[in-house]
């Protein structure tokens, strides 16, 4: 271009500085934006402030129970007021995130006709029979009957019975004539039917000890620690495993009808307990299979035995030889029957006392258990080796039934004195004991699933580079949801549906917290990340720059001549 | 006097059987755990690593034979020592020179092998956030009652441990997972042992409780290898897992050693670098942890008391008559190579279907 001089060095000047301007706007305006974009993560959107209210925990379990009365304990001008309900509240703090409340609705009524007709009957336990067919107690609620002091339902030392499905009959104590007011009744009952509520329903150490998974509680009594070391922890799925062992083959052919014995004995248990969570049952049968310990022969018993201690070194080298489902991550429970070999027969197992135990078996918790089973007395000296043996199945799973309850929770700890619990149903398993199953499960998942969704949220917020999918954002919120949902139902007291909530929720919030897409491998420390950008940026960055600062400083010495002029 | 003295010493042996019973109680109750799993890492490969794979064999050897069964063992190993083409005596792995110690026996199950050692999968495995398709054995199902032990061997760097010669795990991102692992409650207790050059330095960042960690060398320092052995050609073993090895050959299933001794494996004569552990972040005394807690895995046990009485007789199962029709499908084999007229050029057979 031809052009004079001075003004074609001005012009250059003028399209330096403005190129150096452009470039300058275009890297901030459109490159920073970009980069910001292109290099963030993405992330879902998740509820945080809803996860931030669940982290502060307000359980309420509320317990209905219905006191009937017999009669023979109001009297007629009483009867006429008894038709009343009181609620009682108990409030607890447990640690400063979680509060419980828990809510009894009493509701006292006098008997129909057809009540007084049950109770009529000799025993309590046929009592409690007839009780039954009357009607139908809905699952979480409670049923006492009291009966008069005379009553001969009950034997002499002992003031309430419980019964296999929700009933309770309670013995009004000598202290309270029946002339007194409704008033006093009613405050010498509470006591008495809270103790009842703590047995079959709930109870504050139970729900502690189910809370475990939130607040590690300093330990309580020893018992306590073992049950809570004892149960499995709660999961949607469990494998049951029965193993026959048979070190001795060529002295013992062992038949045991397994599957009908499953079928018959184990099966109606685990169907009431399909709400709590699903069972797959397996058999096998191991040969030389031998124990680990060698047992010590005791000649005044003429028997083998094993002592406490050694039991525990018994469980090792046969688990070693046990399969398991390799498709399933569900906890396994263990039922193995040992059918010592002919040389070593019979075997016992003593206590700590060096007493010998009824039911020749043991439990390790969170395991399983083992019973040795003695054959020796099914065959004389002149048998022809290997015996066929039928293994009494009834007998084997009583055992397996009783460890079967004790591990999975089932199982109730000791009632006060004075109460007589009815023995277990057909089933294996009362109403009222699976009631207060789903009340420690319900809590307990609760319990997990808050902590799960509130240390993702924070683990999600403190690292910042893991990548949240849609798909667990989604699962994020359906588990707050259905954990809404649990406590709720849990305050209106519908256990069945508080259970089904709350175990969504811990399926929702365990798929969540273990999907593989959430691995922080990325973690660059500070120096890593300067080495990466620098030799990208510097270069680019230190013209635009220089040539800024250029303009800057022309500018501001325009400024000068221009002043410098006017004056 | 007499009457005195007898009286004494019935009370004695009365307070003394009661103690005994209190001390077996209590310990039921002192660990607080009832199952033990162990993680155990070689992340080095190439022959001349042999070591590493040495290493880890014989802590998974000592684990075994105290108690814990595979199905609790997640072994991971970098590389193949055992049927590498360079080993003179194939299917083996010593760990002593003149070839004593075979620790490859017959039942070793590798659950990660070769390449699938990396940074990733070891990580996947602690936090458990393994596909879905990964089967059981490949899982550390660990839940809030298991003590679990983490063994890990190979090269490593103040701050870094190098996995399989391309890529590296940051003792912040080893501190994070043992972080998310308490959060889920996967695990009661924590042991933390490491053979690498400058292993201090991945224990440093803990930040979780119940960990307790050792380690064969300080920052700064280098963990030296033991011996080699001329016929095979390489070094077999490192000094902290070979005394460590020995010490651990001295326990058996009832012993009663705790976490003190185990302290003392290696001092400096022997190992020439310093081991170095750590238990501020353990909230039990070490003195009171037995060696049994993290390497073997004895079971608490309960006799069963109760008994449920069960007088239904036995139902029946009914047998289904129903698969007649898939009875009726019968099948036979696809014709087979005829090898025996191939090779011995018989003539052909008349094959009856």
């Amino acid at each position: 271009m031809v052009c004079a001089f001075n003004l074609c060095v001005i012009d250059q000047l003028l399209r330096g500085q403005l190129a150096a301007l452009s470039i300058a706007v275009v890297v901030i305006v459109v490159g920073v934006p970009l980069w910001w974009k292109t290099t963030e993560t993405y992330r879902a959107w998740l509820p945080v402030s809803q996860i931030n209210e669940l982290s502060n925990l307000q359980l309420q379990l509320s317990a209905d129970v219905e006191v009937v009365f017999a009669r023979g304990t109001v009297t007629p001008e009483q009867q006429k007021k008894v038709p009343l309900t009181r609620t009682q509240d108990e409030e607890h703090s447990v640690d400063e995130d979680t509060a419980l409340r828990y809510r009894y609705e009493t509701r006292y009524r006098t008997a129909t006709i057809m009540e007084e007709d049950a109770l009529d009957q000799p025993t309590a336990a046929e009592a409690d029979l007839s009780l039954h067919t009357l009607s139908e107690c809905p699952c979480g609620s409670l049923v006492v009957y009291v009966i008069p002091e005379s009553s001969s339902l009950l034997p002499q030392d002992v003031d309430v019975y419980i019964g296999q499905r929700r009933t309770a009959l309670l013995r009004i104590g000598g202290q309270i004539r029946v002339g007194k007011t409704l008033d006093l009744l009613l405050a010498h009952l509470e006591p008495r039917i809270k103790q009842v509520l703590q047995v079959m329903s709930f109870s504050h150490t139970d729900i502690t000890a189910a809370l475990s998974d939130r607040v590690r509680l300093s330990p309580g009594n020893k018992e306590s620690i073992a049950d809570s070391m004892r149960t499995f922890k709660s999961s949607p799925g469990y494998e049951i495993t029965f193993s026959l062992l048979n070190p001795d083959p060529k002295s013992h052919r062992l038949h045991w009808d397994i599957e009908g014995a499953v079928q018959t004995y184990i099966q109606p248990l685990l169907t009431k307990l399909a709400s709590v969570a699903n069972f797959s049952i397996d058999s096998q049968t191991l040969y030389y299979a031998m124990l680990g310990v060698n047992p010590r022969f005791d000649s005044s018993l003429g028997a083998y035995t094993l002592s406490p201690d050694s039991l525990a070194h018994m469980i090792n080298p046969v688990e070693a030889r046990l399969g398991s489902n390799a498709a399933s991550s569900n906890p396994v429970l263990n039922f193995l029957l040992y059918v010592p070999d002919a040389q070593h027969s019979p075997l016992h197992i003593h206590d700590s006392k060096k007493q010998e135990v009824p039911t020749n078996a043991f439990h390790s918790p969170r395991w399983g258990g083992i019973m040795v089973y003695n054959v020796d007395g099914f065959y004389g000296p002149e048998a022809v080796f290997p015996v066929d043996l039928n293994i009494n199945m009834a007998k084997v799973m009583g055992v397996f039934l009783a460890q079967l309850r004790l591990l999975l929770g089932v199982q109730s700890p000791n009632a006060p004195s004075g109460f007589l619990v009815a023995p277990c149903s057909r089933t294996g398993l009362a109403d009222w004991e699976l009631d207060r199953l789903m009340w420690s499960r319900s809590v307990e998942n609760v319990a997990t699933a808050t902590t799960t969704i509130t240390s993702l949220a924070q683990l999600l917020d403190q690292i910042g580079n893991i990548v949240i999918n849609d798909n667990i954002a989604e699962q994020v919120s359906s588990a707050v949801t259905s954990l809404q949902l649990a406590v709720a139902e849990l305050e209106a007291g519908n256990l069945r549906f508080a259970l089904q909530y709350s175990k969504e929720a811990i399926l929702a919030s365990e798929r969540a917290f273990f999907d593989p897409s959430l691995l922080h491998l990325l973690y660059f420390p500070d120096d890593q990340k300067f080495a990466i950008y620098i030799p990208l940026f510097l270069p680019m960055c230190v013209p635009i720059l220089l040539s800024l600062l250029k303009i800057v400083s022309d500018a501001r010495q325009k400024r000068r001549e221009k002043q410098a002029k006017k004056d | 006097m007499k009457i005195l003295g007898l009286l004494s010493l019935l009370a004695t042996h009365l307070s003394a059987n009661s103690v005994n019973i209190e001390e077996n109680a209590g310990q039921f109750f002192s660990s607080g755990h009832t199952n033990n799993w162990a993680v155990l890492v070689c992340t080095s490969r190439f022959w001349f690593n042999y070591r590493h794979v040495a290493n880890t064999l014989s802590v998974y050897r000592s684990v075994k034979r105290l108690g814990i069964p595979d199905s609790h063992i997640v072994l991971m190993l970098a590389d193949d020592m055992a049927c590498n083409h360079r080993n003179p005596k194939p299917a083996t792995v010593f760990s002593h020179k003149n070839m004593e110690l075979n620790v490859y026996g017959d039942d070793v199950e590798v659950d990660y092998r070769g390449y699938e050692v990396t940074v990733e999968n070891f990580l996947r495995v602690l936090t458990g956030r393994l596909p879905p398709s990964t089967p059981r054995s490949k899982r550390l199902l660990s839940d809030d009652r298991s003590n679990i032990l983490i063994y890990l061997t190979g090269h490593g760097g103040n701050g870094f441990l190098k996995f399989q010669d391309s890529e590296e795990i940051s003792n912040v991102e080893l501190a994070d997972a043992f972080q998310q692992m308490w959060q889920k409650r996967r695990y009661n207790e924590l042991l933390f042992i490491i053979d690498t050059c400058q292993g201090a330095s991945m224990y440093e960042r803990f930040y979780s409780p119940n960990l307790m960690a050792l380690a064969s060398s300080q920052v700064g320092e280098d963990s030296l290898s033991h011996q080699p052995d001329l016929a095979i050609g390489v070094h077999l073993m490192d000094r902290y897992t070979f005394y460590l090895l020995e010490f651990l050959e001295d326990i058996h299933p009832a012993s009663k050693s705790n976490m003190n001794d185990l302290f003392k494996v290696c001092p400096k004569s022997q190992c020439v670098s310093t081991p170095g552990h750590r238990t501020d972040l353990f909230l039990r005394d070490p003195g009171s942890a037995l060696i049994t807690d993290f390497f073997g895995s004895v079971r608490k046990v309960e006799i069963t008391m109760e008994t449920v009485n069960l007088t239904d007789p036995i139902e029946q199962v009914e047998q289904n008559f129903v698969n007649e029709d898939l009875q009726k499908e019968s099948y036979s084999y696809v014709d087979q190579l005829p090898v025996s007229e191939i090779i011995h050029q018989f003539p052909p057979l008349d094959v009856t279907g």
